[in-house]
């Protein structure tokens, strides 16, 4: 009997154990997920609840409920990992061996990590969305403002969903033109990038956007401290950013555990081989979703991508074949733009989001990387989606590497 | 001074933003010039980040992040702003011949 052993059931590490928990022999292997928390959390949706556009009933559910029976689920909190002597330790004190281990530990906000952030204006007038708390006091204080000047920053990178702080502040230009105050607020995204997104042509037809939508962008802005009296940002060199309202996106880290096991980076993200998925350093862990130090989204696309390439690789593993260098780094996000509209991107670790049509079966062709209804409804739809399909393993009609079919590789043209 | 220049004068290739096409070209003489070229006279602090940020690329093949050239090399976030103004992590790499950092996605 070989021992898997899976730390954290979140997107990544459900999503793996469904699969595994159907692909291995049952006589063969025993199975263990070890989270700390019994909620599982819809985190794309946390964008949508300051803007009353969802309550916490739509993005909570109990991890049980989408864990097959034939895993074995343990509650509680890792302490560490021996990786020499294969086994994790529980804070409790219990011990688990593993034949295989998988982590999937995702990554957390840390807004201690910033001076002043998380103190005397926590929750008064320096909000989060990235938690579900943070988003529903966001939602409160949204519904009740009455204008001012709200900046949204990004404290460093990486941070989940690099798209999100983009989406919130076209959902609060439309929100605000609903409530009719647009005209008393002022929009302001405070990024340490150099514009609006990473890679060059999504970044100018988004930038494009803000400007259109009156929203100005600061960027290279690295916050150092935050002064909640005075309400200020101040960056690493003397900039200084004032805010009425601060929404922010705190430094995020992966988790302690990682950490007090010695197997993590600076952030505590894990080195992982780009390719298979294999942990740096040992030849028997596996890393899933954003516990990974890998240059591709933190985003439950690419875990979802990751799982359908990582299954059958870990089944060719274990019978002794050698690992194919199958993940790309693919990402696809709906991004949300306001008025009921949204854009799609799709890109992987060497190809940037390209415009063109994102051939999807069943609901036909997407328009990528522009404005369109159809991609608004595709992120709603993505929420039944999540829960009913993806957590469970089940098959999504969407090939796992990225596809330049349909994509306009070259300026201007329709074919490429 | 444009590129074109530059690279006549140091006798290596660089790519089209100034950064050194391969890394093992470089020598503390080069450092010397592309730090001049951003405006920055070389000290010892200077000299402690660089070596970090070497010794970083050798072992994990991509130059480091700000974060890990802050929490390793001895050199706080601040003073490193004040070593490198404008971006450090970009011109550390530049001035250490390492190519340039890929922003995070």
């Amino acid at each position: 009997m070989k021992r898997l052993v899976i730390l954290g059931a979140g997107t990544a590490g459900t999503m793996v154990a469904n699969r595994l928990a159907r692909e291995l022999e049952f006589e063969d292997w025993r199975i263990t997920v070890v989270d700390s928390d019994r909620v599982h959390y819809y985190q794309p949706g946390f964008l949508l609840i300051p803007f009353g556009l969802y309550e916490r009933r739509h993005v909570v559910r109990p991890k049980r409920d989408y864990l097959p029976r034939r895993v074995e689920t343990l509650f509680g909190t890792v302490h560490h990992i021996d990786p020499e002597r294969n086994k994790v330790y529980l804070e409790d004190g219990r011990g688990l061996a593993y034949d295989y281990l998988i982590i999937a530990t995702g990554s957390h906000i840390h807004p201690e990590e910033t001076p002043g952030l998380a103190e005397d204006g926590w929750n008064r007038s320096i909000f989060t969305f990235y938690d579900l708390e943070g988003s529903l006091a966001l939602a409160r204080k949204l519904r009740a403002w009455e204008g001012g000047r709200l900046v949204l920053n990004v404290a460093e990178m990486p941070i989940k969903c690099p798209v999100a702080p983009l989406e919130f502040l076209f959902l609060a230009d439309w929100y605000f033109h609903q409530r009719g105050i647009r005209d008393r607020v002022e929009l302001v995204y405070a990024t340490p990038l150099p514009g609006a997104f990473t890679k060059p042509k999504a970044s100018e037809m988004l930038g494009g956007l803000l400007a259109e939508k009156g929203i100005q962008v600061v960027p290279e802005f690295n916050v150092m401290e935050v002064d909640p009296d005075g309400r200020r940002l101040i960056s690493y060199d003397d900039q200084v950013v004032e805010y009425d309202l601060l929404v922010s996106v705190p430094v995020h880290m992966g988790s302690e555990a990682i950490e007090r096991s010695g197997m993590g980076d600076e952030l505590n993200f894990v080195p992982t081989e780009r390719h298979t998925l294999k942990a740096k350093h040992h030849d028997n862990i596996f890393v899933l979703g954003d516990a990974t130090d890998l240059p591709a989204s933190k985003a439950g696309s690419v875990a979802h991508f990751q799982v359908d390439v990582f299954v059958p690789n870990f089944k060719r593993y274990v019978e002794g074949l050698e690992l194919l260098p199958t993940f790309d780094g693919h990402a696809n996000c709906f991004i949300e733009s306001g008025f009921g509209k949204g854009l799609l991107i799709d890109f992987n670790y060497d190809v940037e989001p390209l415009p063109g049509m994102y051939p999807l079966p069943g609901l036909g062709p997407m328009p990528l990387l522009r404005e369109s209804r159809v991609n608004h409804w595709g992120k709603l739809l993505f929420r039944w989606i999540y829960w009913n399909i993806l957590l469970k393993g089940k098959e999504l009609p969407l090939p796992a590497q990225m596809s330049l079919a349909g994509k306009w590789t070259h300026g201007g043209g329709h074919h490429g | 001074m444009s590129t074109a220049e530059l690279q006549a004068k140091l006798n290596v290739a660089l790519d089209p933003e100034g950064f050194l096409v391969d890394p093992e070209d470089w020598t503390p003489e080069i450092a010397e010039v592309l730090a001049q070229e951003e405006g920055i006279q070389l000290t010892e602090r200077h000299w402690q980040v660089i070596r970090f940020v070497r010794d970083y690329y050798r072992e994990h093949g991509e130059p480091p992040t700000l974060r890990a050239i802050t929490k390793r090399s001895g050199v706080p976030t601040k003073e490193l702003y004040q070593l490198f103004p404008k971006g450090p992590a970009k011109k550390v790499a530049r001035i250490a011949g390492l190519g340039k950092p890929k922003g995070c996605i």
